[in-house]
């Protein structure tokens, strides 16, 4: 247990290492989260409710998301680092494990921005809508990271992830949307962990499968 | 032969109700939904069979499973389509869940034949295709909950915990309506199942000559 939670660490620093040297996607995510609230302002007519505006939020988020994990698995196939990581002698959902913690991190990054920036441009946040939030992070970047991985093995590699991930987020938007603007949040929270364990076990599970023949 | 038992028994000996006629396409909307999530299920669990065993041609049987499951799920919103048009005056209507469900799913098993078709074909194609079925089977009850959480209720409830409600001769109909919709998913599968292998068989005959 302990060499794979080592495994995970040092594959998930090696892409924090990577990211601290070429900066690639952080600046990404959060130049394309802060311009997305922009366009959103003027997207919304002048009397539009705050539940709109709270609706937009978590499709900035989740395109934001989409944007980081397009790059995610890049980096591996075009320098066939994939295979090197196939032959370390680990585990391969360690290798799930890591890329799910670091891209994580990214999009926590983006969203430290983005948060305070939806509460500067629009209005303020509660509690419920930064728990939603925290809980719909797990589910994406779980899913996120294997769908990343299929999309990389095809022709069409940019295009293909947003019609694969896309599906699959919707009851991420329903939970985390209900998060925010419903008096009792308890259960939209409730779904959202709940696809969470769920999605984790099946993607922790399937990983494997993705990467090797 | 099912099939059109099926037929002749929706127009001629079910009872029309309060609905007038347009209740009939009850008889083909549930049944071909059913039958969809048969598809989707067994495509899926084809999907596990091939990772779990490795056994060979179990992907093809989960592809053709989820194709005819996408063109059971197109009909189904086609019906649901005309049946929202013919009871509620509306082409779409959001609030009605199992719609909304059958469109998520159509745009998912969509999604899948993209992956399958931009990957090129061999064991790692196999392996992906499998791991998506398997999410899809996931994805069809976490989906129905989250449209539960995100809708107001107005679909009509036919089952509920208190067995169905409809009439006796309604419920055979119905019953036999389903029986053929799995008989024609049984049928197209086994026929297009046996011209996938002949095209395979035939593509590595010709591979052998050349």
């Amino acid at each position: 247990m302990s060499t794979y939670l080592a495994d995970v660490a040092t594959l998930a620093r090696k892409d924090l290492r990577l990211e601290l040297r070429v900066r690639s996607v952080v600046p990404s995510m959060l130049l394309f989260v802060v311009s997305a609230l922009v366009v959103f302002h003027f997207a919304l007519p002048s009397g539009s409710s705050d539940l709109a505006a709270k609706g937009l939020l978590w499709v900035a988020i989740i395109f934001t998301a989409l944007l980081g994990l397009t790059r995610a698995f890049v980096a591996e196939r075009e320098q066939r680092l994939l295979d090197g990581l196939l032959l370390a002698p680990c585990d391969r959902s360690a290798i799930w494990l890591a890329k799910t913690v670091s891209m994580l991190g990214f999009l926590v990054v983006a969203e430290l921005v983005a948060l305070p920036a939806f509460a500067l441009f629009f209005s303020g946040i509660d509690g419920a809508t930064v728990a939603g939030v925290a809980l719909a992070n797990l589910g994406i970047c779980a899913v996120g990271t294997v769908l990343a991985a299929m999309a990389v093995a095809g022709r069409a590699r940019e295009l293909l992830l947003p019609l694969l991930f896309l599906p699959l987020a919707i009851p991420i938007v329903v939970g985390g949307v209900g998060a925010s603007v419903a008096d009792e949040p308890a259960r939209y929270l409730g779904f959202l962990a709940l696809y969470d364990a769920v999605f984790a076990i099946i993607s922790w599970a399937s990983f494997e499968y993705v990467v090797t023949e | 032969m099912l099939v059109p038992t099926a037929i002749a028994l929706v127009f001629f000996y079910a009872p029309v109700d309060e609905d007038g006629l347009n209740q009939k396409i009850f008889y083909f909307h549930v049944p071909i939904a059913l039958a969809a999530y048969a598809c989707f299920g067994w495509g899926a669990w084809k999907g596990l069979v091939h990772l779990w065993k490795g056994k060979p041609g179990a992907d093809l049987e989960s592809y053709v499973a989820i194709h005819l499951g996408v063109i059971f799920g197109a009909m189904t919103l086609l019906t649901g389509s005309l049946w929202a048009k013919f009871r509620w005056g509306h082409w779409w209507l959001w609030s009605e869940r199992q719609l909304v469900l059958f469109l998520v799913l159509f745009l998912f098993y969509s999604a899948y034949f993209m992956l399958r078709y931009s990957v090129e074909p061999g064991p790692q194609r196999a392996n992906l295709c499998a791991v998506y079925s398997l999410f899809g089977v996931v994805l069809i009850p976490i989906s129905f909950l989250a449209i539960r959480l995100a809708n107001q209720y107005i679909h009509p409830v036919a089952f509920n915990r208190h067995g169905p409600q409809m009439a006796g001769s309604q419920f055979f109909t119905f019953c036999v309506c389903l029986a053929a919709m799995l008989a024609l998913f049984a049928a197209l599968y086994q026929f297009e199942l046996a011209g996938k292998r002949l095209d395979a068989r035939l593509k590595e005959l010709r591979e052998l000559l050349a």
